[in-house]
């Protein structure tokens, strides 16, 4: 355990460093919006103003030096956006609650949807229920967020009043959290559901003619201990590790259209903000937390597998 | 063999699976009876149908592809219409099953022991499962596990396809059953674990009076341990009788075959008999009348139509067959050089 920790450390280090030297050059140095420097001094200044500026912010530097500088930024906190002036660390950190309320909670309702309604398709394969299921399912996934979005905040919305519009209450009061984020949660959900309940039927469905199915049933044990201790607990680790790379991308911001949709104000209402801006400081740090968050879940989700799954070590 | 009830009475079980190719008749009538401690051991090649039979004895073939019928009655209970509940009582408790593949046979993402303690406590609550545990230390022991405390806690890929077959045994063993069904249970080990599984099941037959069915490829096996065996080909039981009635008088000639396709230390390699040539037929397209036709040198007229399985020799009521020739050519024709074989199978020199 603790060599692959040592080890899945110095992956994670390795990793983080080749992704953001990749968005460094991509978002900072073959900036679409053209020279940083130009943008930050305006339409109107002069080459000479533009000039200082450069000078000032280092973007005559090398990019190498650039490239540290950045990163140093990054990671002691004193990144400030060069649009909007704000310090990026606090704005991620404003929006992590949002996010993670959001991501957590949606992520818990897909996995176990998923597993019901997956579990549920598979042993009725085949037949009404199956195929109704996989209507369900197809709509699900091709469902576009803002469609849905839009619907339930028209119909249950504004029309019914059954759920609040928009917006994200803080935990602290735990009653309207809930409800500020149960139409979001949904919504975040559907796609996911939809997909991960696909993948969970057929892996049962392959998991139903192994050979130790047929000794569970020799052995005398219902058809409902068959199904949970023998089959599913066999079927898990595909959707295990989807579910641990989708959530570390909502996480790290990738709900944009759901935290959009409801004005939820998280990382990814941000990141939208900073691609309409080009605010490459601020897009580049929530890479960094995408990143971030997609390998360390990836390193949890292996732990979850060895214990799913003895065959596969940890190393 | 021990008088009184038949343990098992098997009456013309016919098991077929509807497939995209058409029906598969894999079982076509079989009737058998098996007594208390008495092993009945079946043999026939590959797709005979062995392993459907048995696994339909346990309500394990059912679906909605099988088509079942017949009778099977284990005391009170007629399994081929028992109820799924029924069944389930009846299961890994008064009848367990040793499945063909050890390797795939235990789920590997638990451990052994959680494993056999499964068994041990479906069928009985009360017992703790400390207690269980301890009886699966017993039982391992018991088929030849050494350390067997401690690999109560290893995982199936951890362990040899022959120690998995023998925790299969094991578990098996584990409610004391009254039928054990092994099929193919020494194929994957080496001679001396083999003998002492065979050991096992002997030790099961006089201690608890179980009944045992025994299919196997290894006539070698069978004439160490079986009472009575059943040659099956494409479906049907083709001979039936005593293991002396099988072994020196065998009246099918695809017995024949199979008798003189063993290998044996005692005679010279250069006279020994090919296996019977050609392959079993589909059980898609059985040909017509005795399905042993194609294969069969001695094959006549008379051949189109089915025989019966039914008592030929007038010296032994209980030893059956489906072969149409007459009992005195039989004893003539399957004398091959020294020895019974199938006639014109010619000796190759090895
Ligand atoms: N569920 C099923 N659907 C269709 N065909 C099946 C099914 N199960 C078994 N069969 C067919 O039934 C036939 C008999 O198979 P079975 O496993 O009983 O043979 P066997 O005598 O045990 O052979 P082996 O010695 O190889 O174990 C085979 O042709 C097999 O393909
Ligand atoms: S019935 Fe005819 S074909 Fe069948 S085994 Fe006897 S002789 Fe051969
Ligand atoms: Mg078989």
């Amino acid at each position: 355990m603790a060599r692959f920790l040592v080890r899945r450390l110095a992956v994670m280090v390795g990793m983080l460093f080749a992704i953001s030297l990749v968005t460094f050059l991509l978002f900072i140095v073959a900036l679409p919006g053209g020279n940083p420097a130009g943008m930050l001094a305006g339409r109107l200044a002069t080459p000479a103003e533009v000039h200082l500026i450069s000078v000032h912010y280092g973007f005559d530097k090398p990019i190498w030096v650039q490239y540290f500088r950045t990163m140093e930024h990054i990671f002691d906190g004193t990144s400030y956006s060069y649009q909007s002036g704000f310090n990026v660390l606090s704005e991620i950190e404003a929006g992590l609650p949002t996010t993670l309320s959001l991501a957590l909670g949606a992520g818990v309702i897909w996995f176990l949807t998923s597993i019901v309604v997956g579990t549920l398709a598979a042993i009725k394969a085949g037949r009404y229920t199956d195929r109704v299921l996989t209507v369900l399912s197809m709509i699900g996934v091709s469902m576009p967020v803002f469609f849905l979005g839009a619907i339930l905040i028209y119909y249950a919305g504004y029309k019914a009043s059954l759920i609040p519009i928009s917006g994200y209450v803080p935990l602290s009061n735990p009653a309207d959290w809930l409800w500020h984020l149960i139409a979001p949660w949904f919504t975040l959900s559907v796609l996911f559901i939809g997909i991960y309940s696909r993948i969970l039927r057929s892996t049962i469905l392959d998991t139903i003619n192994e050979d130790f199915v047929r000794t569970a049933r020799a052995k005398g044990l219902s058809q409902r201990q068959v199904l949970l201790r023998h089959i599913l607990r066999n079927s898990l680790v595909p959707i295990v590790s989807l579910w641990g790379l989708d959530l570390a991308q909502v996480i790290g911001g990738g709900a944009i259209l759901t935290e959009s949709v409801y004005s939820l104000h998280g990382v990814g209402y941000l990141a939208y903000q900073s691609v309409q801006h080009f605010d490459t400081v601020t897009l580049l740090s929530i890479v960094m937390l995408t990143a971030f968050c997609v390998v360390l879940l990836g390193a949890i989700v292996e732990v979850l597998y060895a214990f799913l799954d003895p065959r596969i070590r940890l190393q | 063999m021990s008088a009184g009830a038949p343990l098992l009475e098997v009456d013309d079980l016919r098991v077929s699976f509807a497939t995209e190719d058409g029906l598969v008749r894999a079982v076509d009538g079989v009737s058998f009876t098996i007594s208390p401690g008495e092993v009945l051991a079946i043999v026939g090649e590959s797709g005979s149908g062995k392993s459907v039979m048995a696994m339909t004895l346990m309500g394990l073939t059912r679906g909605p592809n099988a088509r079942i019928a017949g009778r099977a009655t284990l005391g009170a209970v007629e399994l081929v219409s028992a109820s799924e509940r029924d069944l389930q009582r009846i299961r890994g408790a008064s009848i367990a099953m040793v499945f063909q593949d050890p390797m795939s046979s235990l789920n590997p993402v638990y451990r052994i022991g959680r494993q056999i303690v499964e068994q041990i406590r479906v069928h009985d609550r009360s017992v703790s499962k400390q207690e269980a545990s301890a009886r699966a230390v017993e039982l391992l022991a018991r088929v030849g596990i050494p350390h067997a405390e401690r690999r109560l806690q290893s995982y199936p890929h951890e362990f040899s396809g022959g120690m998995r077959q023998r925790v299969m045994i094991a578990m098996a063993l584990s409610c004391s059953p009254r039928l054990l069904i092994a099929d193919e249970p020494t194929t994957a080990l080496d001679v001396t674990v083999q003998a002492q599984i065979l050991e096992e099941l002997r030790v099961l037959r006089q201690q608890s009076d179980a009944g045992i069915i025994l299919i196997t490829h290894d006539l070698a096996v069978v004439a160490d341990i079986a009472d009575r065996v059943i040659v099956m080909y494409a479906g049907r039981v083709v001979e039936h009788g005593t293991l002396d009635e099988l072994f020196y008088d065998p009246q099918h000639p695809y017995t024949w075959g199979l008798l003189g396709s063993i290998t044996r230390v005692d005679r010279d390699t250069s006279t020994m008999l090919p296996a019977i040539p050609g392959m079993p037929p589909s059980l898609l397209r059985t040909p017509q009348g005795c399905h042993f036709r194609p294969r069969c040198p001695h094959a006549f007229a008379k051949c189109m139509d089915v025989p019966e399985l039914s008592a030929r020799a007038p010296d032994a009521p209980g030893h059956l067959d489906r072969c149409w020739l007459e009992v005195e050519q039989k004893r003539k024709l399957r004398v091959v050089g020294d020895q019974i074989g199938l006639a014109s199978s010619e000796p190759v020199i090895s």
